[in-house]
């Protein structure tokens, strides 16, 4: 499934205004948060929901609002622990411990929660201004 | 994702296509790591041009099939980075760990 939300998404931040090297950065962020929930809030179980929903929205930047795309993903799985979330050391050669490191590095707010038994991750991505389009 | 594999010589191709994801990453990994730790292959060449996309999983992938072939002495070698896995490596600031070659000559070039 994870291939199906890949290209949806990939078509929602075209249609959004995203270049295509921001399209494919939010598409890789949000596909190795998805990754992260099945392999650690429900330890390697495919069959869990993730709730994931969409947003255009209005979100301060510098001092000024500016538009985005919020992205909510949520879980019923076991509790992130922000605290313990660290992406590893780049030097550190090897397997593991990047996915964090490419969710920071591709989205400009990254913020996790839990409240009502469920894990929730917020991430934003600014649309450059210049780049954004009217959605009709 | 699939994989492709030919033999020329002493040195293994693998041509992957698709996506290299949670999913299939499995798939990758373990044909890298028979070619090195079982066959004892002394030089691994993977085609990456059809790669659609390749997630943090599949970049470890990589990293244990590269350091299988340095456990082993043997070579493995990367060639046809498209923009997608070019980009995600360079991410992961992995990319100057690899040996990467232009193309498929220069990569069996003895």
């Amino acid at each position: 499934m994870l291939c199906v939300v890949r290209n949806a998404l990939g078509q929602l931040a075209e249609t959004l205004g995203f270049s295509e090297a921001e399209g494919r950065a939010i598409v890789l962020a949000v596909d190795e948060a998805m990754t992260n929930i099945i392999r650690h809030a429900y330890r390697g179980d495919t069959g869990r929901p993730i709730e994931a929903s969409f947003h255009r929205i209005h979100a301060p930047r510098d001092g000024q609002s500016a538009d985005a795309l919020e992205i909510l993903l949520e879980d019923r799985g076991v509790t992130a622990n922000p605290e313990k979330m660290c992406s590893r050391a780049l030097e550190d050669v090897r397997p593991g411990g990047l996915g964090l490191h490419f969710i920071r590095e591709s989205m400009d707010k990254v913020e996790f929660s839990r409240s009502w038994g469920k894990n929730q991750l917020r991430l934003v991505k600014f649309l450059h201004p210049q780049r954004s389009q009217k959605v009709p | 994702m699939k994989i492709s594999e030919r033999r020329l010589d002493k040195i293994t191709i693998f041509d992957i296509s698709g996506d290299i994801d949670l999913a299939t990453s499995p798939m990758l990994r373990k044909a890298l790591l028979h070619e090195f730790r079982e066959l004892k292959m002394p030089r691994v060449v993977l085609n990456l041009m059809a790669v659609r996309y390749i997630d943090s999983s599949g970049v470890a992938s990589l990293v244990e099939g590269l350091k299988a072939s340095r456990d082993v002495g043997s070579r493995f070698i990367l060639f046809g980075l498209n923009r997608t896995v070019r980009e995600v490596l360079q991410l992961s600031k992995l990319l100057k760990i690899f040996e990467i070659c232009e193309n498929e000559e220069q990569s069996v070039a003895p």
